[in-house]
């Protein structure tokens, strides 16, 4: 058998403690990697034989669990899909922006996971059916509807991606609303109103100005951007009902 | 032990320096200042012509001049740009779906590519160009 390909690779990794420091720092790292590693095996390698101390979440390293998503030379990606060989010089890697930093690498996902139970993420039907009266059917056009935008891994990339929601923190955000609009898309489904509460005002789909790096960062291919944009102009329609058409409901 | 998460603050007048798309973005957001100036031009030349021959003739002339000219070139170039792009995101704005399939993207940024056409050809048609 060929011996795998191995090279010294550099990263510069934020370091953060909560227990000793005011603020962060770069730590800088050498490590023999092999060629078809991707970021995550260098972290686990630096951990492993270098420095145990090093803080950072992974778990299922086949990009579909969403815990590992960090910055990797400025750009938010799953570490676990990050090839090494991709990058050359020092690689830098930092946590994932917008989020407060807990330790290291290890962000706190409390906003996103409070934002995503506010938009309702589930089916809510009309009326619910006893077991007896059998299941929710659905055709496979009306699953196609909705099925991109429900590949979403909950990884967060997009949230550090979005300027938007760096800058103005109450945005409800990509993911989230993308994930209302699934269910708003879903033929089962007659929660949109409940929704709209949320999606339609400024912290929901009026935030959004259409930059599009949610889009372009996420790792499903869930295109978030998309759904915002949709959702804009449903909810622009049901203005119009309500606002413009005597006798209008939206 | 207590948390004590750092917040690494965005700078909220440099952010868009940070990556290319970012850069993109704003340019695009920028046309909006050419298209607001072009709107401004239009609004005095409204103006210039109710004010009489004289004052539109006066305005027709000022639009001739070398920095006229450059002015309308550039609103020319950011309203090409932004409607380009404007077009290129309707696909996903406006999804067709057809049964189980989706409608190609392309054909739908197409279909206003060819509407934007027809239309500058009628108001070319309607100036009396052709």
């Amino acid at each position: 058998m060929t011996p795998l390909k191995e090279r010294l690779v550099q990263l510069e990794v934020l370091r953060y403690n909560p227990d000793t420091d005011t603020e962060a720092h770069f730590q800088r790292y050498e490590v023999m990697c092999q060629e078809e590693w991707v970021v995550l095996d260098a972290l686990n390698k630096i951990k492993a034989d270098i420095d145990p101390t090093l803080n950072y979440r992974w778990s299922c390293h086949m990009a579909v669990c969403g815990s590992c998503g960090m910055m990797i030379n400025g750009e938010p990606k799953l570490s676990c899909h990050a090839f090494l060989r991709s990058y050359e010089g020092v690689i830098r890697v930092e946590p994932l922006a917008h989020f407060p930093v807990e330790r290291d690498l290890v962000t706190a996902p409390d906003d996103f996971m409070e934002k995503l139970k506010r938009v309702k993420p589930y089916v809510i039907p009309k009326e619910k059916k006893p077991i007896s009266e059998g299941e929710y059917k659905q055709t496979p056009a009306q699953l196609m509807k909705f099925r991109q935008y429900s590949m979403c891994i909950n990884c967060m990339l997009c949230y550090a991606a979005c300027p938007q929601y760096g800058l103005t923190p109450h945005f409800i955000g990509p993911a989230a609303l993308t994930l209302a609009h699934r269910y708003n898309l879903d033929s089962r489904d007659e929660g949109r109103k409940e929704r709209q509460e949320v999606v339609a005002t400024h912290e929901g789909v009026w935030e959004c100005t259409f930059v599009g790096a949610c889009s372009e960062v996420c790792p499903a291919h869930v295109d978030p951007a998309s759904a915002l944009q949709q959702m804009k102009i449903t909810s622009s329609v049901d203005w119009i009902v309500e606002h413009l058409i005597p006798g209008g409901k939206s | 032990m207590s948390r004590r998460p750092l917040i690494r603050e965005v700078p909220p007048t440099s952010w868009y320096f940070r990556q290319p798309r970012y850069l993109r973005y704003m340019s695009r957001e920028i046309t909006s200042i050419f298209i607001g100036a072009y709107c401004v031009l239009l609004v005095v030349g409204l103006q210039r012509l109710a004010a009489g021959p004289a004052a539109w003739e006066g305005f027709l002339a000022a639009l001739k001049s070398p920095a006229s000219i450059v002015f309308q070139f550039l609103c020319l170039v950011a309203a090409v740009y932004h409607a380009a792009t404007w077009f290129n995101a309707t696909q996903k704005a406006m999804p067709i779906q057809i049964g189980e399939d989706f409608v190609p993207g392309n054909l739908i940024s197409g279909a206003h590519y060819a509407a934007w056409a027809v239309l500058s050809f009628g108001v070319l048609f309607l100036a009396g160009v052709f």
